[in-house]
């Protein structure tokens, strides 16, 4: 029993990093129809920035990481903000292109902080509340994994509230649905289409910290390898929806962590790809519609 | 003699490249040594053995229109299964260029027609996990078949004693020229035929193949298991030209990216333009590495020594800059030109 509590909650945790980065990804794809290969090195961007100011400042492990992490999603945002503005704009109605755009910067991005900071991992700073364990129903649990779902959560209902109750929320939800008639009616969806690459870039970032935290390191290819597993992530969700985001996630978090396990390690990686298979050959449109919600 | 005129570039290319490994001419800042130097044939062969696995993956993309995101896949196939059949299985040469040229088909036959049943990039998302799936089962290493993270040595003694060693690398260059040439000629002799004007159809509008009456799904998986077949093929190239073994690094989602970049940097959908994307993504990939370590560059100020000192950076901003402000790649800045002179 204890075990499964174990794997659930990390599982949970899991899945949690995998909604921060996916629910930028399927904003993005929904509302501008452009797959951001980018996606992974802006993660890896924000982890390492996080990291930077760490080292800059003093202070406990808990300040170090808080303002890390804040600095982090700023840096993350803005290097989406500007990557839609100078990249993404320009090839508007060049949908191919766009997406060759953002693997070019992928390979751009995860090249520069591999030159600048080297393939090895660093130390992440976590503060030691953190690496403790509690105890829930006779599993130790460590408590970061905690942070990491109630930041997602907190993300989750930040992102909810903001696309329902407010006036640019509306505008992407429209967007989403239908970008001619949106655009028809007088409204420059392109300011929406900053707005979602910033959300995303600084969702990505704050991934990146915690999957630092989670890790206890970060190195050059975290970025690449959560990518992966965050597409399938948006596919099986369903692209724009990010309630369907939310729940693919806690799935295909919960499935890796029990079939590698119960199975075999590695095996979880194999499950996963195999839901993907099964979900797309039956419901080919994802589990949601499209519609942001 | 209008007859062969189509023929008369790519042949006497053709012999220009054949009589390479004779020639002693010093290249420099592109080449390391002289022509005829094992060093540079070996670099040579390599960027061949490229040319022609990018062309595969243009006949998938460029010329049918499917982005696949799992090429790499069926590369690797060649590699692991001839690496795993030559040296834990201990199989002649023979037997196994016959099983693996058999699973090159059945694999993506079977892949093939599970994931073209989805289009556009829930198809892209497909292929990527399907690749996805084969990397995780090198990296699991079952029964220590295929090595995990360390890769997998080749066993020499099946292999033909002309594809060994370093004096042989004259050999395998020819062998990695006879592989692109042999995939140009299938590419080439496919797009021309009566399928191959459909794959270009359905490239432009799938619908209306549909409504013509022709089912896009069969030729679509044609195109899909040709180009695997003959990556797979490239793959067992590439294990003799590079004569060490099977390295998980093939397995990659940033392989088949790779292949992307060339095919994008030579010009989609054109043939040549694969072939020098490949060649030329290959050759500046690992001239650029040494480079790095020149001298003019270490002069520079660190502000721009560090990102120079990254092969990836400079493909990768080039390749930005390409699909910014040359969209046909190099084979449409060529036909540009050509428009301007005339």
């Amino acid at each position: 029993m204890s075990t499964f509590v174990l794997l659930t909650i990390t599982g949970l945790g899991l899945g949690a990093m995998y909604f921060l980065i996916a629910s930028g990804l399927s904003l993005i794809y929904g509302l501008m129809g452009v797959l951001n290969f980018a996606h992974g090195a802006l993660l890896t961007v924000g982890a390492y920035a996080a990291w930077w100011m760490s080292t800059k400042i003093d202070g406990s492990a808990g300040v170090k990481l808080l303002a890390g992490a804040l600095f982090g999603i700023a840096v993350g945002a803005l290097v989406a903000a500007l990557i839609e503005l100078v990249l993404i704009r320009p090839l508007y109605r060049r949908p191919v292109e766009q997406v060759l755009v953002t693997v070019g910067l992928a390979l751009v991005l995860n090249a520069l902080v591999e030159a600048i900071w080297g393939f090895d991992a660093r130390a992440f700073p976590v503060p030691t509340w953190m690496i403790d364990t509690t105890s829930v129903l006779g599993a130790s649990i460590p408590n970061d994994r905690f942070v990491e779902i109630a930041t997602a959560a907190l993300v989750l209902g930040g992102l909810t509230a903001f696309l329902r109750w407010t006036r640019y929320g509306l505008i992407i939800r429209a967007g989403v649905e239908n970008r001619a008639m949106v655009t028809a009616l007088g409204i420059d969806v392109r300011r929406a289409f900053t707005l979602v690459f910033a959300i995303g870039g600084a969702a990505a970032a704050l991934a990146g910290v915690l999957s630092g935290v989670y890790f206890g390191v970060v190195d050059p290819s975290r970025g690449t390898s959560l990518l992966i597993f965050a597409f399938i992530v948006v596919v099986i969700g369903g692209f724009g929806s990010i309630g369907g985001t939310a729940v693919s996630a806690v799935v295909v978090g919960l499935i890796q962590q029990y079939a590698n396990y119960y199975a075999s390690s590695g095996l979880g990686d194999l499950a996963v790809v195999l839901l993907l298979a099964i979900v797309l050959l039956l419901k080919p449109e994802g589990l949601s519609p499209k519609v942001a919600h | 003699m209008t007859r062969l005129r189509p023929f008369l570039v790519p042949v006497a290319l053709l012999a220009v490249l054949a009589v390479v490994p004779l020639l002693s001419l010093d290249i420099p800042v592109l080449f390391g040594g002289p022509l005829d130097t094992p060093g540079t044939l070996g670099l040579l062969a390599l960027c061949l053995v490229f040319a022609g696995v990018a062309l595969t993956y243009d006949l998938l993309f460029g010329i049918t229109g499917l982005l696949s995101f799992g090429h790499a896949l069926y590369f690797a196939l060649g590699v692991y299964l001839t690496t795993i059949a030559l040296t834990k299985w201990e199989w002649g040469l023979g037997k196994t260029l016959l099983v693996v040229a058999g699973v090159g088909i059945v694999v993506p036959l079977v892949l093939g027609m599970i994931s073209l049943r989805v289009g556009g990039i829930a198809f892209a998302m497909v292929t990527l996990a399907f690749a996805q799936a084969g990397q995780v089962l090198v990296q699991k290493n079952p029964d220590g078949l295929t090595g995990g993270e360390e890769g997998l040595g080749l066993n020499y003694d099946a292999i033909p004693d002309a594809f060994v060693g370093v004096l042989n690398t004259r050999n395998l260059y020819w062998l990695a020229l006879a592989y692109a040439a042999v995939v140009f000629l299938i590419v080439r002799w496919t797009v021309n035929s009566s399928p191959g004007h459909v794959l270009k159809a359905i490239r432009e509008n799938a619908k209306r193949v549909e409504v013509i009456g022709l089912q896009p799904f069969r030729f679509k998986l044609l195109a899909f298991v040709l180009a695997s077949f003959l990556a797979t093929a490239g793959g067992v190239v590439w294990l003799m030209v590079l004569g060490t073994g099977a390295s998980p690094q093939v397995t990659t989602a940033s392989f088949t990216l790779a292949l992307l970049v060339m095919v994008v940097i030579g010009g989609a959908g054109t043939r040549y333009g694969a072939l020098l994307g490949g060649f030329l993504y290959t050759l500046a990939d690992q001239r650029l590495g040494s480079l790095a370590g020149s001298s003019t560059i270490e002069k520079l100020p660190s502000v721009l020594e560090t990102p120079l000192s990254e092969p990836l950076f400079i493909l990768g901003t080039l390749f930005v800059l390409l699909v910014f402000f040359v969209p046909g790649g190099l084979a449409g800045l060529g036909a540009r030109l050509r428009r301007v002179r005339t």
